[in-house]
Parts: C-alpha cells; structure tokens; sequence
C-alpha cells in the first residue's frame, strides 16, 4: 500500500485507501461489544428496501429464459431438457448476478447518501464526541447486514425465478410442478449451489465496504453526497461484474464447473 | 494560582500550506466562561476540535482534567470525552432519530444497560426541561426551528453532565432574539452546573452577555486576552478591527 501512495495516481491513490478501509473494518469487526440492534435494523432494512424489486425480477428471468430457450431446444428435440439448463443457468450465474446489481444499486446507493449526508452534517462527528465509536456503529454494521443478506436474498431469488422458468413452460407445454422440480433438481448439485452462495456472500462483502467508503470519506458539501451515492453504484457493480469473473474462474480450477 | 481544567500550550496544526494555528496556548479555569473571538476561518473551529481530539494537532501539548490527551488510548479519551461536551455549530442532530433518540444516544457508551433502563428516561425529561423543550420529546430535528435544534443539541450535551462544555458559535446564524434566550440559557447552565465552557464567537452580544474572559486568535496565536472592558481599551489595530462601531 505505500507502494501504490508513491505513484501519484488518483485511481492507485483510491485502491489504496480502499483496501486501509477493508483492513479497518477486520481490525473492528473483531473488537468486543458489537452493535447487534443496528445490524438486525440494517439487515431488515436491506431486506424491505430490495425484496418486492429483486422478486419481481427473477421472476421475470425465469419466464424470459424458459420462454427463450424453448425455441432452439425445441429444434433439437431437446424440449425436456428446458427445466434443468434453465435452472443451471439461474442458479450459477443469473439469479446471483441480477440480485447483486440490484443490492448495488439500492443499498450501495442508500448507504452511501446515508452516511455521506452524516458526515457533511457533522452526524459521525458527533457519534465520536459522544464516545460511540462511529466506525462500529455505522460501517461494520452495514458491511455484515449486507453480507448476509445478499446471499439470502439471492436463494429467494433462485426459488422464485426457478418457480417463473416453471410457469414459462407452462405456457406452451404442459408439465407438472412435481416433475418439472425433480428435473430441475436433478440437474443441480452442490457444486452449483456452494460455489453460488459463496459467491454472493463476496458480492454482499463489496457492495456494503463500497457504500460505507464512499459515504464515510464523503467530500464536504451537498455535491459530495451525491457523487458518494452514484459513485457507491458504479463501483459496487463494476466489483460484483469482476468477482464475478474470479470466481468462474475458481470454480473451474476446482472442477466444479 | 488554581489549576486550570484544561491547558492548551504551544498548538500547531496546518493543512497543507495553510498555517492555522501557530503555538496556541490557553487555559481554561474552574467555573469561567472563556470566549474564543476570531474572524471567520482563523481556525477556532479546528481549536476546539483538536481539544476533543476530532482533528490530531501536529505539535502541542492539550491536558484535560489533569491527562494528556495524546498519551490516551481510544477507550481513556471515550471516557473522557463524557466529561467534555461538544455543541457543534452546525448542531449535529441525528437526522434519522427523535429527540429522544438523539438524547439518549451519549448515554449508550457510559452508562450499562441496566442503568439506562433505570435513569434514562428521567435523565431525558431533565435535560429537556433545562432547554425548556420537554414537549418535542417524540419529535423529529427535520420538525423543529433552527433555536429549538440548537436547544436540543445543548440537552444532548448535558445528558452526560459533563465538566467542560465546548460551544462553537453557539448563536451564529439564529435571529437576535433567539441568540439571546441561547445567551441566557449558556449562563443558567454555568450557574445549574458549575461547569466551565469555551465560547466560539463573534456575536458581541454573546460575549458580552456570557463571558467571563475573551481570548482572541488571531493569525493563528493568542493575540490578546483579557476581560470584555480590557480588550475594548485595547489600542493594537488587529484588535481594534472587533470592536469598531462599538
Ligand atoms: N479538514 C480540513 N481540511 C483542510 N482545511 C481545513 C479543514 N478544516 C479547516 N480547514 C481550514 O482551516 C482554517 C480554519 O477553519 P475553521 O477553524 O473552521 O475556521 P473558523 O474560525 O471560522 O471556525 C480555514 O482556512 C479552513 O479552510
Ligand atoms: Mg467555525
């Protein structure tokens, strides 16, 4: 890190004072008294702000996927094959995906015009004159509620964009739900689902460190607030794309692909 | 000569190029009402901010109740910042939480669950009533005036009773009539609690009203120090700048 301080790059400059901010949040996390009301207020409000939107997406993806694929599979005579490559495909890469990228929006977003205005206003100041420890109280608070929830709302997203690939082929043939399950389900395996849930707890990790960043080291003035907002977004999903990346690429040398 | 309460020897902080302070030393003793008088960005802000360890000085010595606040480790300076309070000029209102929130907020580093459960709400209702605000209990900051906040911002101060009270332009930006009734209320709390306070200002008023010395910064230094009626016979042309018109 003092090697990216001595090239003078503004975007080496921010890495690196991303990655001191990581180091800070496991230098607190571990320290004693941990503000569980905040976390469970975080994570519910995570929950309320994102459910309703992240829902009604994947169950859009599901419908769309089946309806699309059907087509080509249909060519092949390979109609059968529809639930299970679907659901391969919402539980590896889509339902993750998606949730993320609507998690980043939202809550990197939310959180960074949070505590960007908290700090323009002098609100985190004040939390540390009182002996809070702002720190504590606003940043690993956010960072875990995040991390846990983006993988919690990313299983209901796989649930119900798999129940909208069901209705999708519904529409033109005709199968029943217990069958159209065991066939999705039989095509999936830990190896989809682990690496699928690993990945998403990663993605939770970055959108919350990437929205407390941003509002936490807001510039001073309304302006600031708004860049820490927008600028929380663009990173957050540039990141969950990247990760994204890694972890195929993980997968694959672990032979889980 | 009594010992003061807090002691600022030699203070040095710059921001790049920008000096502010340049070996500023003060004292603040048992009991006074110590004015700091400065024109606007000659660093009284970035003062008080340094006493309370907000912003870490480059050189100086500040000692609070007889410790040095640069040998404190995070947890000593939490505990002793229950003894200094902090009026912030902006106020620093928790926006997302009510009054009540905001005043029982301090209490949730100093005192065990236990006692807040116990003294809380009587602690609420008495700092309250010292503002004369006891009706705004469950109301929001968004919803209340720019003197009421400034009120409510000083209860959330005494909740923790502090010995010390740190005030940064405490009547800057409210209407004339409003600054006095702040006036009066920062005198009947020195006299309710005995506590001492360092005043930011340039409202003559206020520090006519309220002070007990006056110490005015300029060019980064205690430039002159003395009572309201000393200063005001002061011939030196930087100090006579503050008082002409008077
Ligand atoms: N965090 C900061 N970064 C850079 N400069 C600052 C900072 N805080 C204050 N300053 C500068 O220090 C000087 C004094 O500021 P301040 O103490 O706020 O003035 P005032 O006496 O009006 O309260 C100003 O020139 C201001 O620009
Ligand atoms: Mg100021």
């Amino acid at each position: 890190m003092a090697l990216l301080d001595k090239i003078n790059n503004p975007f080496f400059q921010e890495v690196g004072d991303l990655a001191r901010f990581t180091g800070r949040f496991f230098r607190e996390v571990v320290k004693p008294k941990q503000e569980w009301e905040e976390f469970i207020n975080q994570c519910y409000w995570i929950g309320y702000k994102t459910f309703s939107l992240v829902g009604i997406t994947a169950f859009i993806m599901g419908l769309v996927l089946t309806i699309q694929t059907r087509p080509t599979l249909l060519e092949f005579g390979a109609e059968s094959f529809i639930p299970s490559m679907v659901s391969l495909a919402l539980v590896r890469e889509i339902a993750p995906v998606i949730t993320a990228l609507i998690c980043a929006g939202k809550i990197g977003s939310g959180i960074g015009a949070e505590l960007g205005s908290m700090r323009v206003t002098e609100q985190i100041d004040a939390m540390e004159v009182s002996g809070t420890n702002p720190f504590k109280y606003l940043v690993v608070t956010r960072v875990l509620a995040s991390t846990v929830m983006v993988p919690i709302l990313s299983s209901l997203a796989i649930a119900i964009s798999i129940y909208g690939g069901y209705l999708g082929v519904n529409l033109k043939g005709d199968v029943n739900w217990s069958l159209y399950w065991y066939q999705a389900y039989d095509a999936l395996i830990y190896g989809d689902f682990i690496p699928s849930m690993v990945k998403t707890i990663f993605f939770g990790f970055a959108i919350g460190i990437v929205g407390t960043y941003k509002g936490y080291n807001s510039q001073k003035g309304t302006e600031g607030v708004g860049r820490s907002a927008t600028t929380a977004v663009i990173v957050a999903s540039l990141l969950v794309f990247i990760l994204d990346l890694v972890a195929v690429q993980i997968a694959d040398v672990l032979g889980l692909t | 000569m009594e010992k003061p309460i807090i002691k600022v020897s030699n203070l040095n902080k710059s921001f790049g190029s920008n000096h502010v302070l340049r070996d500023f030393s003060l004292s603040l003793f048992e009991g006074e009402n110590l004015v700091i008088l400065g024109k606007s960005g000659s660093g009284k802000s970035v003062l008080i901010k340094c006493i309370i360890r907000l912003i870490d000085p480059e050189s100086g010595e500040i000692v609070i109740l007889d410790q040095d606040i640069s040998l404190l480790d995070q947890d000593e300076m939490d505990l002793l910042r229950a003894d200094v309070g902090f009026l912030f000029q902006s106020n620093a209102l928790y926006d997302s939480m009510t009054v009540r929130q905001n005043l029982e907020f301090p209490l949730r580093r100093h005192w065990t669950k236990e006692e807040r459960a116990e003294k809380a709400e009587a602690a609420v209702l008495q700092a309250l009533e010292d503002v004369g605000l006891s009706h705004t209990i469950d109301m929001m900051p968004a919803e209340l005036s720019g003197g009421m906040r400034k009120r409510i911002a000083l209860a959330r101060t005494l909740i923790l009773k502090p010995k010390v009270i740190l005030y940064d332009e405490p009547t800057t930006g409210l209407d004339p009539i409003t600054s006095r009734e702040i006036n009066e209320l920062m005198l009947s709390i020195q006299k309710k609690y005995k506590t001492a306070a360092i005043i930011i200002s340039h409202d003559m008023n206020c520090i006519r009203m309220t002070g007990n010395r006056v110490i005015m910064l300029i060019d980064g230094k205690n430039y002159a120090e003395g009572s309201f009626d000393e200063l005001l016979k002061n011939t030196d042309p930087k100090v006579r700048d503050f008082f002409e018109g008077l």
